[in-house]
């Protein structure tokens, strides 16, 4: 008997990505019964499932930003280890993207799906690199789903933000990151380029900093930005959520430059019209080059595509004589088009 | 070519002016010879690719990637040069970067069937900001916001020497300009100025404050008055002919028809002025004509240009500079002699006294005038603004009282402001009266002003449209302006020159603002 093709046990319905013989869903959009979430982001972790089976990282940070409501029932799960949920063997590998994420692999009856959540392949210092794990069907992200995007040695990038400082140091640069996973990789990154003085994190970030520590990623000296004058702000690095950095709360700061970490900033009109000065291009997302050598790497005939550039990405994968098609789910993306 | 492709990227990413100084600076002194003289060149505008088009890139890209995925993403960056830049598929073990000097030696150099070759191998080997910054350049206009003028200055900062001393040697160099950065960092002697078509630095008015106009001896000045059009300088020497702007911009180009009327030798001062039937026509003609490199021969006749002359600096080789005011003007009367075609004189105005000057003022009126200019008799024509020989004594703005409609987010140090401000005349409609956008003002106010301004704006908030905010009609701005016209590109029907907010008016109600109809009883006819 030949093992059964995965879309007959794997359904998309408005809640989320469904397993049947399982009875869960991979990162619901709404509250469900029964959830397995691959990382902490806000549009793959919801709040109020009556069970979530996660990471041991994923399930603290689901505590740190929804406190009670983070779950009935959370049930922690390393990398590596197995767990039996109906007739299904789930199991997590790391996906390189922030500190918890993890690929869903998901195994019944001989046949193996891996669903990847947002992923990356380069290095991060903030958490375990993404591993390829073989499979029939690989379900993958393609926020940076077109060959315009290559991102950059994230070395280059970081040391940008140290020469301007250089070139401005009366003035205050103002790094916009997302408050999971980028602020840590960019204090991270900072550090190992040599920036040995505090850092200033607007409030938003806080919560999230401690919770890197906690769980052992060094982020070295953090201050909160909120009590300091415009005078000691000057020739300061401060981190603050992107909403921040171009609105009143920057105004505090002494004529700050505006910097923002993300992908998207590889294309200057978008840098542009969000009034950035120093567009930074650092991405937790794979780019077109690691969405395809990924796809290679793992090796699987099948390949579903969801959020991002889906077309552009089936339409390669086809080409390359992957079966690839593209997997609608609802509400992805959302909170990551902002600072992918 | 990695320096020069980071400078780029940082000037067009930088708002402020001393923001993109000091980048600019930096690149001066860390590039290093030839390549940092042809970056200069660059942005100067000094470098012309004529062999490398934007037709040329693209075929040379759609080579190499897939039609469809160049397609989706040419829909996405929007922009041809970006796009390449960024697809451009890499070439590991590609050769190493081009500098900036082959890239314009080889270029230069290259017959028209090499460039799509040499083009290739460069762009294989750049990395994307690289492979951007090496497409801006050949394909033409940089557009990172920087003049002519601005690289000077920054280039003036950096060997600490005045601008005004590059300008006035700059004509006779030739990039990548070895002896200017040599004299520039104390190697060598200040290179000799090309006497034949340099700029000379234009000398410059003070405004006439009240207390000027209290103590100012009224019988040592000469009154003329102050056209509204671009001040220029007419440069023909040894058979080379230049129109400058103010700021040493070679203009010509846009011009064509002052150019071919520069027959003669001299070095004159004036105001370019767009002029039909001897009457001058309002500023917004003359706008039509800037910014051209060529200029359609159905606008040549549309809105033909003529220069008023003000002032003398050379005759042939003769340097009248130092001569005073009246002795310039005699030497400019007789070598103007009974008229030459495309050039008239500006008039020397009778100064009968404090109160009748001040009446001339009050009158000026007509179309193409802003006001007076006040020069001393006696003064000698120096570089810059000294505060006494000249003024400018501008007639008294036109004011309205408008309603704010829509705010826009400003830039750099405004980015968190709404500090961009649309606003509204009243118009009888249907049903009843209704608001109809006539401007937009952005500087009038003090900091402390543009904080009130941006609260109110985000508590009266009805709409939201990308960077701008549609407010609820509640505000009433007294905006200042020199002029109105009639303008096809307002909804209105009219336009203003140069407004400013004048005061907000916090206590007057909307609904006591001025009409449309008031605002077009002001449009001036020649």
């Amino acid at each position: 008997m030949s093992a059964p093709h995965p879309e007959t046990w794997l359904q998309t319905r408005p809640e989320g990505l469904y397993c049947l013989p399982g009875d869960f869903y991979v990162d619901p959009h709404r509250p469900v019964g029964r959830a397995v979430v691959t990382h902490g982001h806000a549009d793959h972790a919801r709040p109020n499932n009556e069970a979530v089976l996660a990471t041991p990282e994923t399930l603290a940070i689901m505590r740190a930003r929804y406190r009670e409501q983070a779950g009935g029932t959370l049930q922690p799960l390393r990398y590596g280890e197995r767990e039996r949920i109906g007739e299904v063997e789930v199991s997590f590998a790391p996906a390189g993207h922030v500190l918890g994420s993890a690929q869903a692999v998901l195994e019944w009856r001989g046949s193996r799906v891996v669903i990847s959540g947002d992923y990356k392949r380069r290095r991060d210092p903030t958490c375990p690199a993404f591993e390829p794990v073989p499979c029939d069907v690989f379900v993958t992200e393609a926020t940076f789903g077109l060959p315009v995007f290559t991102h950059p040695d994230d070395g280059e990038e970081i040391r940008k933000l140290l020469t301007s400082r250089a070139l401005f140091p009366e003035r205050t640069h103002v790094v916009g990151v997302y408050a999971l996973g980028k602020a840590q990789r960019v204090i991270c990154r900072l550090r190992e380029e040599g920036y040995d003085r505090p850092l200033y994190i607007h409030g938003a970030l806080q919560a999230l900093c401690d919770l890197y520590r906690e769980l052992g990623v060094a982020l070295g000296e953090l201050r909160p930005a909120t009590a300091t004058s415009k005078q000691e702000m000057m020739g300061e690095i401060v981190l603050a959520p992107p909403s921040a950095i171009a609105d009143r709360w920057a105004r505090r700061l002494s004529d700050p430059v505006v910097v923002l970490a993300s992908g998207w900033m590889r294309v200057r009109q978008r840098a542009k019209q969000r009034g950035v000065e120093l567009p930074l291009v650092m991405s937790d997302h794979a780019d077109w080059p690691e969405l395809t050598r990924t796809l290679e790497d793992v090796g699987a005939p099948e390949v579903w595509v969801t959020h991002g550039s889906e077309e552009a990405l089936v339409h390669w994968a086809n080409g390359q004589g992957f079966r690839a098609r593209a997997l609608s789910l609802i509400g992805r993306g959302e909170e990551e088009q902002e600072v992918a | 070519m990695k320096d020069f492709a980071a400078l780029l990227d940082a000037l067009i990413f930088t708002p402020s002016r001393n923001g993109k100084l000091r980048h600019m600076q930096a690149y001066f002194a860390t590039a290093e010879d030839p390549h940092r003289g042809w970056g200069l060149a660059g942005l100067t505008g000094g470098l012309d690719f004529k062999s490398a088009k934007p037709a040329l890139v693209r075929a040379l890209v759609e080579e190499r990637v897939d039609p469809a995925l160049f397609r989706w993403s040419y829909d996405f960056v929007g922009d041809l040069a970006e796009t390449v830049a960024l697809i451009w598929p890499a070439q590991p073990g590609a050769n190493r970067p081009p500098s900036l000097d082959e890239v314009v030696t080889r270029l230069r150099l290259a017959g028209k069937s090499e460039v799509p070759g040499l083009l290739a191998g460069w762009l294989d080997a750049l990395d994307a900001t690289g492979r951007w910054a090496l497409l801006k350049l050949i394909t033409g206009g940089l557009r990172v916001g920087v003049s002519a003028r601005l690289a000077k200055t920054a280039l003036a900062e950096f060997g600490k020497v005045d601008v005004a001393e590059i300008e006035e040697i700059w004509h006779g160099l030739e990039p990548p300009y070895g002896p200017l950065f040599d004299w520039l960092e104390g190697r060598g002697d200040r290179p000799e100025p090309n006497e034949s078509v340099a700029f000379r630095p234009m000398m410059l008015a003070n405004p006439l404050e009240d207390r000027d106009f209290e103590s100012l001896d009224f019988a040592a000045y000469r009154a003329e008055w102050k056209w509204d059009g671009i001040r220029v300088q007419l440069v023909a020497r040894n058979g080379e002919r230049r129109l400058y702007s103010r700021t040493g911009d070679d203009i010509g180009r846009a011009f064509p028809e002052i150019i071919e009327a520069m027959d003669f030798e001299a070095v004159l001062d004036g105001e370019l002025l767009v002029v039909r039937d001897g009457l001058v026509a309002p500023f917004n003609d003359l706008q039509q004509r800037l910014g051209r490199k060529t200029v359609s021969a159905k606008l040549l006749e549309s809105n033909p240009a003529h220069v008023r002359l003000y002032d003398m600096l050379f005759e042939g080789g003769d340097d009248v500079r130092p001569l005073p005011l009246d002795q310039r003007r005699q030497r400019l009367e007789s070598w103007y002699g009974a008229g030459r075609p495309r050039f008239d004189l500006s008039d020397v105005l009778p100064v009968a006294g404090r109160e009748a000057l001040a009446a001339l003022r009050a009158e000026a009126r007509t179309a193409g005038i802003e006001g007076l200019m006040l020069k001393r008799a006696d003064s000698a024509y120096v570089a810059g603004r000294p505060k006494g020989p000249w003024y400018k004594w501008k007639r008294d703005p036109l004011t309205l009282d408008v309603v704010l409609m829509y705010a826009q987010r400003g830039h750099g140090k405004r980015s968190s402001f709404y500090s961009d401000y649309t606003f509204g005349a009243w118009r009888d409609s249907e049903g009843g009266d209704e608001l109809v956008p006539v401007g937009k003002a952005y500087f009038g106010f003090t900091d402390e002003e543009l904080k009130q301004l941006d609260k109110w704006v985000r508590d009266n908030t009805v709409d939201r449209f990308g960077p701008v905010r549609a407010v609820a009609p509640g505000l009433v701005l007294e905006v200042a302006f020199d002029a109105v016209h009639p303008s096809t590109r307002h909804k209105s029907g009219l336009a203003m020159r140069f407004p400013r907010v004048k005061r907000i008016r916090w206590d007057k109600p909307a609904d006591e603002a001025d009409r449309v109809e008031t605002l077009a009883a002001l449009v001036e006819t020649a």
